[in-house]
């Protein structure tokens, strides 16, 4: 008697529970749902707008539907309308931005996987103090490093030019990539370190041929944030360069701003799309790499 | 000619002291375990053989040439670590073979070199695999595989079983000792655990605190430690050190232990003292292991003592038994078959040829 009672009863809290983790599953879709939606409305809106002509940007809705897939305002964004002066157009910043943010990305990575090796593998007197006054480097607001910075560009004579602005990026990149190794390198078994200095292999052999190798895991993740930093600043590249030498941020900018007659947003939105595919792209390819270097898990020997 | 010798060697970080004016040599073909609590300094002093720590005074000699100012792949040896510290982005025959390629080896001698090492540790088939791939033992072996193709004067080896579970720990301890025997080369090794330790060396030297306590072979160490640290260290459960002092009448000498009646003496008169001192009073520890302590009479000179059992410990082959003895807590280790029983006095015999007797204030050997 009493085992059929106590099954009865374990029966009706499983019902319960049944029906209580179903209600929970649904309402956490649902939450994800309207989470996903709100973050993708404004893409939609700057896709959907790019491909409209003036006149149904006019009639439509934000969110109508483009009657035809028309590209036209995107080539006006790349290529301009080749009307001469006045015409701006994105083309020639947005290899202004490839040329800053590639040797940008590439030392400052490099520079800091150096500093994080050596901070963390060949301890000398007062490390902690360089490690702390880089992590320092960090939390400045680079507001107010503006004109000092403008001052010392200036001295070496690459104000208003792509070298100064690598400069500028790679300076200010520094702190944050050497935190990235630093904190990698730490869980690396120093070990690894005096077992090649006893196989005879020097500073740089070992950071080559042993370290950089299971390095790929923190240089996707430096890469990408080096890379969206470097890309997407807009107050460095506004304030050391003008004209010719802008990035592509400043450009979209003046673009979008000094348009004369009437705003066209649809020339607007696909700018900025083309202003911000290169990220998406390191993302997209780099993300894949970042989840195969964290999975192989080849840290630990 | 000593393989290995070490001088009056200090060692600090900053402040605290590591090692203090050790002194310590090895012959050729031994095998030498430091063995002592973490932060002994055991590692450090590995360390600074291989030439991976500076020295702060002191010297190192291999084969008596200073070595104190040589690199470490210059010095001779090949060292295993716990950690293994295989080169996760190598294969094991890169592993293996990257020693002799950074010095410059020829391609015929390296391929010859890591075809003996790898069929001598049984890792042929495991060449193309990466650490990552392989279980604990194996990556243990090409740790070892390692070490062994540099051909070094001195193997030292850094708590090398520590990460494996105990039955293979078991079972890669008896492939080191065998190694030893086959290849005669002389070996540091550092452990803290007191069984590799005795198992393995031929000589152990234990530290605490910066000090080597006692340099000696296992035999020595378990039967006559120079102080109570050592007694203590060694053994498991370690020796029953009683509280008390000497009482010398005429020619008795004998141990009364404290609180203990006058009528509970231990006559001593056949130990033999390492030093001549003042008996008469002097406050000591008397020191018996566990296994010394037996149920039955098994020899004329045992002592017999009757005292109460508090509690027993049943670990399967054999059970230790804790006795009173006047507020004094004494271990004994029974097989397992014995029955004995608790809150009850019983017969208990000391085996008075095996006992330490230890200063109380230095606690050095007497």
């Amino acid at each position: 008697m009493q085992a059929n009672v106590s099954t009865s009863s374990y029966k009706q809290l499983e019902q319960k529970s049944k029906i209580r983790n179903m209600f929970l599953r649904w309402f956490l879709y649902f939450v994800l749902i309207l989470f996903a939606s709100y973050f993708i409305f404004p893409l939609y809106v700057m896709v959907v707008t790019s491909l409209k002509t003036m006149e149904e940007i006019r009639q439509g809705t934000l969110l109508t539907w483009p009657s035809a897939l028309n590209f036209e305002s995107w080539a006006v964004a790349w290529g301009g309308r080749g009307y001469g002066a006045g015409d701006t157009f994105l083309r020639p910043y947005f290899w202004n931005s490839i040329k800053m943010v590639v040797p940008a990305v590439f030392f400052s990575t490099f520079i800091g996987a150096m500093t994080g090796y050596v901070l963390t593998k060949w301890r000398f007197k007062g490390d902690q103090w360089v490690f702390l006054f880089l992590l320092f480097g960090c939390f400045i607001p680079f507001q107010a490093i503006l004109l000092p910075m403008a001052r010392t560009l200036g001295v070496l004579g690459i104000s208003n030019s792509i070298l100064g602005l690598v400069v500028v990026h790679i300076v200010y990149g520094i702190p944050f990539t050497t935190l990235f190794f630093r904190n990698y390198y730490v869980s690396v078994p120093t070990e690894l370190v005096k077992a090649a200095r006893i196989d005879g292999a020097g500073f740089f052999k070992i950071f080559f041929k042993i370290l950089l190798p299971i390095s790929a895991p923190i240089i996707v993740v430096t890469v990408i944030w080096q890379f969206t930093q470097i890309w997407n600043d807009f107050l460095f590249g506004s304030t050391f360069s003008f004209g010719e030498a802008a990035p592509i941020q400043v450009a979209l900018n003046n673009m979008v701003l000094s348009s004369t007659s009437v705003k066209e947003y649809n020339v607007d939105m696909a700018s900025a799309i083309i202003a911000g595919i290169p990220t998406l792209i390191v993302y997209v390819l780099a993300g894949k790499y970042f989840i195969k270097g964290l999975t192989s898990g080849a840290v630990k020997g | 000619m000593k393989t290995l010798k070490i001088e009056d060697l200090s060692k600090n970080f900053g402040t605290t002291e590591v090692l203090k004016k050790i002194n310590l040599d090895i012959d050729e073909g031994n095998f030498l375990v430091l063995l002592g609590p973490s932060g002994c300094g055991k590692s450090t002093l590995l360390n600074i053989i291989a030439g991976l720590e500076t020295i702060n005074e002191g010297n190192v000699y291999i084969d008596d040439y200073n070595v104190s100012k040589v690199e470490p792949k210059d010095r001779n040896i090949a060292m295993v670590f716990q950690s293994y510290a295989l080169y996760p982005s190598m294969n094991v025959k890169e592993n293996i073979t990257f020693g002799l390629k950074q010095a410059k080896t020829s391609k015929e001698k390296i391929e010859e070199q890591l075809k003996k090492i790898s069929s001598f540790l049984q890792v042929e088939e495991l060449l193309n695999r990466k650490p990552s791939q392989l279980s604990g033992g194996q990556r243990q072996r090409v740790a070892i595989g390692r070490a062994l193709v540099r051909e070094p004067r001195i193997f030292l080896f850094d708590e090398p079983l520590s990460n494996l579970d105990a039955k293979l720990r078991v079972e890669m301890r008896r492939e080191i000792k065998k190694l030893h025997q086959t290849l005669k080369t002389t070996v540091v090794y550092v452990t803290h655990d007191q069984t590799e330790a005795m198992s393995l060396g031929t000589k152990i030297a234990i530290m605490n605190h910066g000090v080597i306590q006692q340099n000696d072979t296992p035999e020595i160490i378990y039967n006559k430690p120079s102080n109570t640290f050592v007694a203590d260290f060694i053994g498991s459960p370690s020796m029953n050190l009683i509280k008390g002092k000497i009482i010398k009448k005429s020619d008795q000498i004998s141990f009364l232990g404290e609180n203990s009646n006058n009528d509970i003496q231990i006559p001593i008169n056949n130990y033999n003292f390492d030093k001549k001192i003042e008996l008469d009073n002097k406050e000591v520890y008397f020191g018996i292991r566990p296994e010394h302590i037996y149920y039955k009479k098994s020899n004329e000179a045992d002592f017999e003592i009757k005292l109460k059992a508090d509690l027993s410990e049943y670990i399967g082959h054999e059970q230790i038994i804790t006795f009173n003895y006047s507020n004094q807590e004494i271990l004994a280790k029974f097989p397992s078959t014995v029955k004995i029983e608790i809150n009850k006095e019983m017969n208990l015999y000391f085996d008075l040829s095996q006992i330490s007797l230890f200063d109380k204030n230095s606690k050095e050997r007497i």
